[in-house]
């Protein structure tokens, strides 16, 4: 009685570890290999971050890349710096589209930013040799001090330092390493001497759980990136930055040596076309039409005649 | 070994243990809110499982509602109702509960399960009333298996508080968050070290509430009792239950 | 409701992503449970230790696990094998009191009945003690499959697609359709596998339908069990 269990029992063992391997094939290829490795020489690897608009950037390098006679392997949504920047370190990654200041504090702690062309020169050289990046667009997504219209208009706020004006209680918001970055609370202190009376980590990088806070009134002042529609659909106000206390973020393509000059002419092009405006509308057809992002970029390429 | 290292030299830092923002203050707020969310779960499932325990109704519903309970992932309920309640403690708190929920009312129940009906029939042979049965009878017997889904709620709620600091400033959650953003895996890791250990000082004190809390009786007599009484009549299988009761004691 | 219906595709992708993290994590779990349950049962001195010190793996925070693995194993930190042997680490957590208290839910009787008719070690575990504790087993089995499908959606946090990458885009873009979505499909996700284990026990253990009753009382101790 118990051998013909056990003769069942390797029978059906063997389906459901058959059922299994099939399963795994049918999802992403072998899913122990390790990421890129099913691509083959010619093909162009392109990278996003788990951020949509990022994402929007990407499948639009991957499809104008695509129309230039490109096999592209989309690698999208694998989360963040901290997670791919070896990948891209190690050549596994052709293509990522990048924050020009960011990626720069993120490779040298010491970074001095500046101008938008000073952090781009700065970002040039510290990048490993293996990579490089391709000419930044106009658009940028930046860091920026972000107040209700409310707040705005009862303080007559206008730009960082004026922050002075208010008089009640500023507690601020944002992911939590904001709070030890040099434009965090402390540089708001000890820079322009305004009073802070408190910092509550919102780990949505300035998402939608953000802005709630905000417009409900938990926090006052929070960290939102400039490219994001919710400025424009809550009537939030992002103050401005004459000192340059944020290192701008220009959107600019990180390549590998596997990237030649036909396809480095395509995302240049892409770039030159991509303006500040046009990210926050791209970005708004993701957050408030819910478009998905081949549709958007199908759309934009054709009507910038890029494809 | 690096790793180990910074671990090490993050934890033994002086500066890290003082303030708003230091060790013993982290630590204390996550001992609450875990006590606190524990508290709540057990208030909304022992009545629930005790009720399924005795009436033997509604036990399926339980088994369902547990396990689509146990499969909701807690980080997505917890951005879903703070996308509706707004950031603080509320949205976590209430994550929190549904994770510990399934493993107190699962405990509850079988703990009644557990026991043999004919200690039950025994009592209301001996005119014990329904409400003496409960809590002379069952809730002593049914303790050991109630104090381990409790003891297992604990593990998972210690190691889970960490995501109160995705939206509040709070607990040693808010160590692995910014050790993680700002790649400093010492205080990450450092974070993760004293969630361990809070979970491990907690074990400790549900294995002593356990010793203190079940009846002498149970702990010794109830298995074999059992045994020699039962093993005839009923179907192999339900032996299972006596002796995973002995386990409990002897754990 | 209109955003589900345009990305059933998306939806059936990360579906599959997020099997190809789970099952193998379950599948290893199990195995790897075995022998660690069959010495907690077998040598009562170390019951205490092996459960205790497997037990308090469920207590390491899933997101700094995920982060440090890579380094550990020496993996790529993308490669999705991080996210399956950190799976089944927490499966393992679980499953190996699971095997500990079914392996000890075996009558002795029965055993030494076995062993009176012949049967030697090794085929009274594999063809006596493994078979009876089999409910047992698959009650917690089915408890491991059920959180296993839940933790992998802690995945989409370090770049490995699962169905919680619905709700990590669908919380930045705002779309409650497409966290509810990935919700909803996670919790459907571990019932259909639960549901499998539960008719794969049925082809596997034919005889535990003749006593439903005491399949269910005895599952239940197990949920408890696990759980202690």
């Amino acid at each position: 009685m118990f051998t013909a269990h056990r003769g069942r029992l390797t029978l059906i063992g063997a389906v459901a570890v058959g059922a299994v391997v099939a399963l795994a094939g049918c999802a992403s290829g072998d899913p122990l290999a390790e990421p890129s490795s099913s691509a083959t020489d010619s093909t162009i690897v392109v990278g996003s971050q788990a951020y949509y608009s990022n994402e929007i950037i990407a499948e639009i390098y991957s499809q104008a890349l695509e129309a230039g006679g490109f096999t592209v392997d989309r690698q999208f949504q694998i989360g963040q710096r901290e997670v791919y920047l070896p990948d891209i370190e190690d050549g596994k990654i052709d293509v990522f589209p990048e924050y020009t200041g960011s990626l720069l504090q993120a490779l040298d702690k010491a970074a001095v930013g500046g101008t938008s062309d000073a952090t781009y020169t700065e970002l040039q050289a510290a990048l490993p040799d293996n990579l490089r990046v391709l000419d930044k667009a106009e658009a940028s997504d930046q860091n920026s001090w972000t107040v209700t219209d409310a707040v705005a208009s009862k303080y007559s706020l206008t730009d960082i330092a004026s922050l002075t004006n208010v008089t009640e209680p500023i507690t601020v918001g944002g992911n939590s390493e904001l709070e030890t970055r040099p434009y965090g609370p402390t540089a708001l202190k000890e820079k322009y001497g305004i009073k802070i009376a408190g910092f509550v980590p919102v780990e949505d990088s300035g998402g939608p759980l953000t802005v709630k806070a905000l417009v409900d009134g938990d926090i006052q002042l929070a960290n939102i990136y400039t490219a994001d529609p919710n400025i424009k659909t809550n009537s939030l106000v992002a103050l401005t930055d004459p000192d340059g206390l944020f290192f701008p973020d220009n959107i600019v393509p990180v390549v590998s040596q596997k990237v030649d000059d036909s396809a480095a002419a395509i995302l240049n092009k892409v770039s030159a076309a991509l303006t500040a405006d046009m990210l926050v509308d791209l970005n708004s057809q993701s957050f408030n039409d819910k478009l998905s992002a081949d549709k958007i970029a199908t759309a934009w390429l054709t009507q910038e005649k890029l494809v | 070994m690096s790793f180990f290292i910074e671990t090490l030299a993050w934890l033994l830092d002086p500066a890290n243990w003082i303030g708003a923002g230091g060790i013993p203050t982290r630590l204390a707020q996550h001992l609450l809110f875990t006590l606190v969310t524990l508290i709540v779960a057990a208030v909304i499932a022992v009545p629930i499982g005790f009720v399924i325990g005795h009436t033997g109704r509604g036990r399926g519903l339980a088994v369902a509602i547990s396990g689509a309970f146990r499969a909701i992932p807690t980080l997505g309920l917890l951005t879903l109702v703070a996308l509706w309640v707004g950031i603080g403690l509320s949205a976590p708190f209430v994550a929190l509960i549904v994770l510990a929920i399934p493993p107190i009312l699962a405990g509850a129940y079988t703990g009644f399960e557990a026991i043999d009906r004919k200690i039950i029939d025994a009592a209301r042979a001996v005119g014990m009333s329904e409400a003496q049965i409960l809590l002379k009878v069952e809730l002593p017997l049914g303790l050991p298996l109630l104090i381990g889904g409790l003891r297992s709620a604990t593990l998972q709620v210690v190691a889970t508080a960490t995501l109160a600091a995705y939206i509040a400033n709070f607990g040693l959650g808010r160590y692995l968050f910014e050790g993680l953003r700002i790649r400093d895996y010492g205080e990450m890791l450092g974070g993760s070290v004293l969630v361990i250990l809070l979970a491990i000082v907690l074990e400790g004190v549900f294995a002593l509430i356990q010793k203190l809390v079940v009846p002498r009786g149970v702990t010794e007599g109830l298995p074999t009792d059992i045994r020699d009484g039962s093993s005839r009549s009923r179907p192999v299988m339900e032996t299972t239950i006596e002796k995973g009761n002995s386990n409990v004691h002897s754990t | 409701m209109t955003w589900i219906w345009s990305n059933m595709d998306l939806i059936w992708d990360r579906t599959l992503d997020h099997l190809v993290l789970s099952v193998p994590s379950i599948i290893l779990s199990f195995v790897i449970a075995l022998p660690f349950g069959w010495l907690a049962h077998r040598y009562r001195a170390s019951r205490a230790v092996i459960l205790t010190t497997v037990g308090l793996l469920y207590a390491i925070p899933s997101l700094p696990l995920f982060i440090v693995l890579p380094f550990i194993v020496g993996t790529s930190i993308r490669s999705p094998l991080n996210l399956i042997i950190a799976l089944t680490l927490y499966g393992v957590a679980l499953m190996v009191r699971v095997v500990a208290d079914g392996l000890g839910s075996v009558d002795r009787d029965v055993q030494q009945s076995a062993t009176g008719v012949g049967f030697s070690g090794w085929t009274v575990f594999w063809q006596v003690e493994l078979p009876l504790a089999g409910p047992v087993l698959l009650a917690g089995l089915r408890v491991v499959a059920v959180s296993t499908v839940s933790l992998a959606t802690v995945g989409a946090v370090i770049g490995a697609q699962s169905l919680g990458s619905l709700f990590t885009d669908g919380i930045q873009r705002g779309i409650q359709e497409e966290i509810i979505a990935g919700i909803v499909a996670t919790v459907l996700l571990a019932l259909v596998l639960d549901a499998a284990l539960v008719l794969f026990g049925r082809l596997l253990m034919p005889w535990t339908r003749r006593s439903a009753i005491g399949v269910a009382a005895r599952n239940s101790a197990v949920v408890a069990g696990v759980t202690t």
